[in-house]
């Protein structure tokens, strides 16, 4: 055999990484057309959820005097918890099959699987919010590229470790499925609407601005409006790539302890 | 190439603790191709699983390809190949993409897994198969990708978990011939588990036979069919020659029963059965083919007519019900 002399070689953790990534992105790669759909959905947000808040603030001054550009940093940040949130479903399809053991079995680093996979649920991301912010300029949003940049930095480490958490999820339900997605949504919506990302809760009860308080999706979405808003010298940047750090740190942990107990 | 000493593995089952594999000491050179043969449950799964690092064991140790799987874990997979039960192919990719990325998994390069694909889609029939989407293959195409998978980067050691379990007789077929050719042409160790009984026999030069998670035989299907169940030879005589037929094999077979040593030869255990033409006389005997033409005249010349001869090779399966009281085809599903 030809290749019989090469032997096995290391590789490092980022080769891990972008292998995995490249697999689970081969599958937008062959199939293009299944990336329309997502493309569109921020758009439909945007248009019709756009429209009710600069009708619910007027003259008011609410949202900081634009709604755009409060909302759309919101927006952003939502499709990023859909996607990574949904990392773990695409992994029940291949625990099922044997897709998953068979990788299992590679020398692949274990924190590579996890993380290979969040970040192709990242990658439609940044096309996804350039044609957001795109279309929203000629209604008056003001961009701020390179802020904007540094939102999705932060967005990105979020997004790792909402996808690892998804990722254990999926192992943690391996035998029944319907867990998984029971999980999901029964998380996804409490922690959306309590970060402020969609309607302000300045104006809810104590208790709901209590809990936003201790959901770390508050601080991702404060410090998206801060970035988009082009400002960076706010100490809400600063609690958000904290919050960020945090939760990927916590994701990769548990992620990579349900990997290893997932053949057991 | 394997090298274990009382591999344990428990498992928590609610309240209970199931002992899965309860000390496995096992050592296999190289080029060997064993068959863990065992019922369902039997443990051979989960030993495998232990000796491919993907189960960590409850106690004991196993070095495998030279590495230890409690503390090199990654070492030992970076140098085995493992064909699991499931089909290892992701349902929504292609072909050609998945051998090549498994190639890049093990740190090959572009180049090296290009190759390497290129070769194991010829060698595996599925040269016209590359651009197709794994879940839309045939059962034995599936199979046939599961193996190539398993070979991409040239292991020196493959480990094969039910790999047949299945597949029509064709199609087991044709599998076994792609892995007995490979192992002809690249001297690959082979260690695979089975439940069905004529794989083991036929294809494996070693069995390990699995019960209750214990070894509780290991060596070449001849041996432990000769060893634990030994030949057969059945002879039906006429109601009224039985007597005399029993006389004549008592005195026929004393020579080729060897008993311990200046002991007189054991006397030749007999069973009797009625069948349609008469009664069925079956005794044990080694080499059982050479025995029965002698029988046969001794019998001739003590003026009895026999009516139908037969003799009969043990399957493993006597060797299993010998070991265990119990035969492994029930707990076949």
């Amino acid at each position: 055999m030809t290749v019989a002399t090469a032997g096995p070689r290391s590789t490092g953790v980022l080769t891990d990484i972008g292998n995995v990534w490249w697999r689970e992105t081969l599958t937008i790669v062959r199939d293009p057309f299944s990336l329309i759909f997502s493309l569109l959905q921020p758009l439909v947000f945007l248009g019709l959820f756009g429209p009710l808040l600069s009708g619910i603030a007027g003259d008011t001054g609410a949202f900081g005097g634009s709604s755009l550009q409060w909302f759309l940093p919101g927006v952003v940040v939502m499709i990023t918890m859909f996607g990574t949130s949904m990392t773990g479903s695409n992994l029940q399809f291949e625990i099922m099959t044997g897709a998953f053991e068979r990788m299992l079995a590679t020398p692949l680093s274990r924190a590579s699987l996890m993380v290979g996979r969040a970040l192709k649920e990242l990658t439609p991301l940044v096309v996804q919010a350039a044609i957001v912010v795109l279309v929203a300029v000629p209604f008056g949003f003001v961009l701020y590229p390179l802020h904007v940049l540094g939102g999705l930095v932060i967005l990105g480490i979020f997004g790792v470790g909402v996808g690892a958490l998804s990722y254990a999820l999926a192992i943690a339900a391996r035998r029944t499925e319907w867990i998984f997605w029971a999980v999901q949504q029964s998380l996804l919506f409490p922690l959306l609407i309590l970060s402020g990302m969609m309607l302000p809760l300045e104006t809810g009860p104590e208790w709901m601005q209590v809990a936003s308080r201790l959901n770390p999706l508050t601080y991702i979405v404060e410090a998206e409006r801060t970035l988009f808003a082009g400002t960076v010298t706010d100490v809400s940047v600063l609690w958000g790539l904290l919050a960020a750090i945090a939760t990927a740190a916590v994701g990769l942990v548990v992620g990579v302890r349900s990997v290893r107990g997932a053949t057991a | 190439m394997i090298h274990t000493e009382s591999l344990t593995r428990h498992f928590r089952v609610g309240q209970e603790t199931v002992e899965a594999v309860r000390g496995i000491d096992l050592d296999v050179g190289e080029g060997e191709l064993v068959a863990f043969l065992g019922p369902n449950g039997a443990g051979k799964s989960t030993t495998l699983r232990m000796l491919t690092s993907l189960l960590p064991p409850t106690s004991g140790r196993a070095e495998v390809a030279g590495a230890d799987v409690t503390t090199h874990p990654a070492e030992v997979r970076r140098r085995i190949g493992y064909i699991g039960q499931k089909a290892g192919a992701g349902y929504n990719y292609r072909v050609r993409d998945e051998l090549l990325l498994q190639g890049r998994f093990y740190g090959m390069t572009r180049a090296e897994s290009a190759a390497s694909t290129e070769r194991l889609l010829h060698t595996l029939d599925l040269a016209k198969l590359g651009m197709r989407k794994a879940g839309s293959l045939s059962g034995g195409q599936k199979r046939r990708l599961d193996i190539a998978l398993g070979l991409v980067h040239s292991p020196r050691l493959l480990f094969l978990d039910e790999p047949s379990t299945g597949m029509d007789p064709q199609n087991r077929a044709n599998l076994w011939e792609h892995i007995l050719r490979i192992r002809a042409e690249h001297g690959t160790t082979i260690v695979l588990t089975t439940h069905y009984l004529d794989e083991a026999d036929a294809m494996a030069e070693r069995v390990v036979v699995i019960d209750h998670g214990r070894i509780i035989a290991d060596d070449t299907a001849e041996r432990l069919k000769s060893e634990q169940a030994g030949d057969r030879l059945t002879v039906t005589v006429a109601p009224e020659d039985r007597p005399a037929a029993r006389t004549v094999l008592t005195r026929a077979l004393a020579p080729v029963l060897t008993g311990a040593p200046g002991a007189p030869a054991p006397e030749p255990q007999i069973e009797e059965r009625v069948v349609p033409d008469g009664c069925a006389l079956t005794v044990g005997v080694p080499a059982a083919a050479h025995a029965l033409p002698v029988l046969l005249a001794h019998l001739r010349d003590a003026g009895i007519d026999v009516t139908a001869a037969e003799s009969r090779r043990p399957t493993l399966d006597d060797v299993f019900l010998h070991l265990t009281g119990r035969s492994l085809r029930e707990g076949e599903s």
